[in-house]
């Protein structure tokens, strides 16, 4: 199989000027006989999906939400990057992709990410254009915050709802474009499969989650935009829906799924409180500008934290990394305070949290202006855990929160399947083994706004729209009939467990062998153990039989369902990748002082599977990663 | 904790709607509302009957998918709060709650508390948008907008679309919604060339979507989670009214 990243060649700052240059062009009059399917509707669906309909492509729009605007982008708090060096603090185009790189740990594509840096600025201008209310000086200019992984202030926020910002400007702008015909949209609609039939993506296979219609759809080219894959821990940040699904299925027609072991750790969440629990919630990363991270300096230490005083703590991310301090990348902070909890420092019930302290800063900045800068992060701590931060410090601990993981892409973003496409979170881009703050929201509106646009032509002027596929050819009412039974199997399924119930134990054993921490007995336990709980699944899972229209639990089992048999694929991947990067921690591989250790000589690849069948070992293929200008070092942060 | 729920089933649209009683005898303090829905809708897959329908999705009260009555008020007790972010620490152990979905003729019943809300969006087509082409942005800090009205145009933005508001109005009317939309966008120069058609065209949607008109009750205001001031509904009213005197209004065209 070819794995070629048709990265252009020439100098890095000229590639993307060189590829846009030599791509196809799709005349304007031509733009309107091509249909585009995307599925997704956050920051990279939504703005993609308005993009290509403002070029004069017909789009069809999906997501299982009942609004375009409640896709889980929504949830993101804390901010976008961008080189726009308005602090005049040393930033540029260069230092964004250094540090992005660097932050990866040096396991992304280097021109993949200098062009999101350099596309970074022009995303601050559109969604300005679009109305997005950035934070702002008293100047009337826009203001900056600084988050991890960086020395300088390059984050551009909306309070604490930067991701809800962002994503109501990109779903105006589809709004626009579904008012005016160019997009259709169709919310409450889940993706089940993808059709490939020769050599390429026809279209897709959708459930009705109203009326549990399952409909084809057929396009020129598919575009997916469905996010990560975290709610395979079950307890994650993510919402409710999110799930692997689209992306799942389209692997499992052939397009290859690159690094799924790089799983991102956030440091800063409330810790689980409840066996009932449903779900983790963030608190910005933005926090950690102003709160500082500490833990009693001796274990088992039972006083309120009041009664500690400064003498008796330990301020564990500035002690260990002086430079960086409280604001050292997510994987770094992440791992730094699982240790501490390991050695029987951690606060809470169960031991397993820190302290974030806003004390300090309150005293140094007064209560009001904290409250201007978080407050509604604060009220949501105080709503769940009933503490209020002002007065005592915020308990947090890391949960799963991203995926830098996804569908395999080449320098255009199309996967191995022509006319597949895949951006956003879904697809393995720029982030490496482990994304940098901020960094989440700007890649979703680059490949969105910027990039999709610019590449599908070049693919789609490959081919002819008369040669779409009809929805009722063959290929397409083939994926329908397994669809089908698929959901007839599931309906049937009358035994002893709810859905949730195996999606928490999958979750757990997933936590603890393939969580922060990895190790190859672990992995290998893990390997055994889940291709039976799949078996228990479909034997004794019960799903509510109340019918093929709406039907909730139905939908859950369906997504459970493709975790059971992609948790696999994260295991094998964690196995295979012997050594430690990012967040991929191998307990095997780590410096003397407990950092991830690479291996470059025998790691710097991509993993790209190919998939053999559910419970066969997949095929691993490598993309080999060059590193031309960013020369592979240790990272450090002290 | 011991509760008494009594919650709307209804089976779909057009089937017929009823209370139905659930005692639930082992609620925790620390657990949402939503997750004791979960329990319960665990227990009674397991009895075999059809366990609640009910919408949520992020779970930290920003997506706007959740939101129905809880005791008669839309997204229940504590204020500035949705469903999703409210715990059972709200409620006095031994207390009987009523839950039923938003009720209302523009959001028809789909199933049990699931509503159907594409009128919202409906509205937002109508001129909720800055019709900027991608690529044709002129630099960010170009146009220096005082932090002030930056500020309120974000206390605007903030509405969520969960449709509170009308389950709460008296009169059905989604004013606050519509205000909070247009008031965002007019409060920023970017949205000052599209600005009145915007008014006459999404007030006018919001008629023919059957939603009803604003008598200042403030109902919305009240259970509104993210604290959407009614404010915005005497903005949006002048707006309207400026618009009116000067345009009529046009259907949107193509960028």
């Amino acid at each position: 199989m070819d794995l070629n990243a048709r990265v252009p060649d020439g100098p890095i700052e000229k590639k993307w000027e060189k590829r846009c240059f030599e791509m196809k062009l799709i005349n304007p009059a031509n733009k309107r006989k091509y249909r585009v399917i995307v599925v997704g509707s956050g920051l990279a669906g939504a703005s993609a999906a308005a993009s290509l309909g403002q070029l004069g492509y017909e789009v069809l729009c999906f997501c299982f939400q009942d609004s375009a605007r409640r896709a889980h982008s929504i949830a993101a708090q804390g901010g976008i990057n961008a080189a726009k060096n308005y602090q005049n603090d040393g930033d540029s185009v260069y230092r964004l992709f250094y540090d992005t790189v660097k932050g990866g740990d040096f396991r992304s594509r280097e021109a993949n990410v200098y062009r999101l840096a350099e596309i970074s600025n022009a995303i601050i201008d559109q969604c300005v254009a679009l109305g997005v209310p950035f934070g702002r000086e008293y100047s009337g200019y826009l203001a900056n915050r600084s988050f991890g992984g960086a020395q300088v202030s390059r984050t551009f926020y909306a309070r604490g709802q930067t991701g809800q910002q962002l994503l109501l400007g990109a779903y105006a702008a589809l709004t626009g474009q579904i008012a005016v015909g160019q997009v259709r949209m169709f919310p409450r609609s889940e993706m089940l499969d993808l059709v490939v039939a020769g050599g390429r993506a026809r279209g897709i296979v959708v459930r009705d989650l109203v009326t549990g219609e399952i409909g084809c759809h057929a396009a020129d080219a598919v575009v997916l935009a469905t996010g990560g894959y975290a709610n395979a821990f079950y307890l994650s940040t993510n919402a409710l829906g999110c799930n692997v699904t689209a992306i799942w299925r389209a692997h499992r027609r052939g397009a290859f799924f690159a690094n799924p072991c790089f799983t991102q750790i956030h440091p800063t969440c409330i810790p689980v409180a409840g066996e009932h629990q449903s779900k983790l919630t963030l608190m910005s990363e933005s926090l950690r500008n102003d709160g500082r991270i500490w833990v009693p300096a001796k274990g088992d230490d039972r006083r309120h934290p009041s009664e500690i005083p400064e003498s008796e703590r330990d301020y564990f991310l500035e002690r260990k990394y002086p430079t960086f301090g409280n604001l050292a990348p997510r994987d770094v902070s992440s791992r730094a305070a699982k240790a501490v909890c390991d050695e029987g420092r951690g606060v809470g019930p169960g031991g397993r949290g820190v302290y974030l302290d806003f004390a300090e800063a309150i005293g140094r900045l007064g209560e009001g202006v904290i409250r201007e800068r978080y407050g509604n992060l604060f009220e949501m701590y105080e709503q769940i855990t009933a503490e209020d931060p002002y007065r005592q410090p915020m308990r947090i601990y890391p949960a799963p929160h991203y995926t830098m993981g996804g569908l395999w892409v080449d320098y255009n973003l199309m996967s191995n399947v022509p006319g597949l496409h895949v951006i956003g979170e879904a697809n393995f881009s720029d982030h490496g083994a482990n994304r940098l703050g901020a960094s989440a929201l700007m890649q979703g509106l680059a490949d969105g706004y910027f990039i999709i646009p610019n590449t599908i032509g070049d693919d789609l002027a490959r081919v002819a729209p008369k040669d779409r596929f009809p929805e009722d050819h063959p290929a397409f009412q083939e994926v329908r009939k397994e669809a089908e039974e698929r959901i007839r199997k599931l309906l049937s399924a009358q035994g002893s467990r709810p859905v949730e119930s195996f999606h928490r134990e999958l979750g757990e054993l997933l936590w603890q062998t393939c969580g922060m921490a990895r190790n190859e007995k672990g992995l290998k336990t893990a390997l055994e153990r889940i291709p039976i709980l799949r078996a228990e699944f479909w034997r004794d899972v019960r799903v509510s039989n109340e019918g093929e229209d709406f039907n909730q639990s139905l939908e859950r089992a369906g997504r459970v369902a493709d975790f059971m048999e992609f948790a696999e694929l994260l295991v094998n991947d964690a196995l295979q990748r012997d050594e430690s990067c990012g967040a991929h921690f191998r307990e095997e591989h780590e410096t003397p002082d407990g950092e991830a250790l690479r291996d470059d000589a025998n790691f710097a690849y991509v993993a790209a599977w190919e998939f053999a069948g559910v419970g066969k070992p997949p095929i691993l293929h490598k993309e080999q990663l060059q590193f031309e200008h960013v020369p592979l070092s240790q990272r450090s942060y002290k | 904790m011991k509760l008494t729920l009594k919650v709307w089933r209804q089976a779909g649209p057009r089937a017929e709607g009823r209370l139905v009683t659930y005692p639930i005898d082992d609620a925790s303090l620390d657990m949402s509302f939503l997750e004791m829905l979960d329990v319960l809708n665990a227990r009674l897959l397991m009895k075999g009957e059809r366990p609640i329908a009910f919408d949520s999705d992020c779970r930290e009260g920003i997506c706007g998918s959740c939101g129905f009555l809880i005791g008669g008020v839309a997204h229940g007790p504590r204020r500035l709060t949705t469903a999703c972010q409210l715990f059972l620490r709200e409620f006095h152990d031994g207390a009987t709650i009523v839950v039923e979905p938003f009720r209302s003729g523009a959001l028809p019943v789909i199933k049990d508390l699931v509503v159907d809300r594409s009128a919202f969006d409906l509205i937002q087509q109508a001129g909720g948008f800055i019709s900027a082409r991608t690529g044709g942005a002129s630099e960010a800090n170009s146009v220096p907008i005082a932090k002030e009205v930056s500020d309120r145009a974000m206390d605007a933005a903030s509405c969520i679309g969960c449709a509170a508001c009308v389950a709460a109005c008296p009169n059905g009317s989604a004013m606050l919604f519509t205000a909070a939309r247009v008031s965002h966008l007019s409060l920023l120069p970017q949205g000052h060339p599209e600005r009145k058609q915007r008014a006459l065209r999404m007030v006018d949607a919001m008629d023919r979507l059957g939603f009803g008109s604003c008598s200042n009750h403030g109902e919305c205001e009240a259970v509104c989670p993210k604290g959407i001031s009614i404010d915005f509904i005497a903005r949006l009213n002048r707006e309207f009214v400026k618009a009116s005197a000067v345009e009529t209004m046009e259907p949107v065209r193509k960028v």
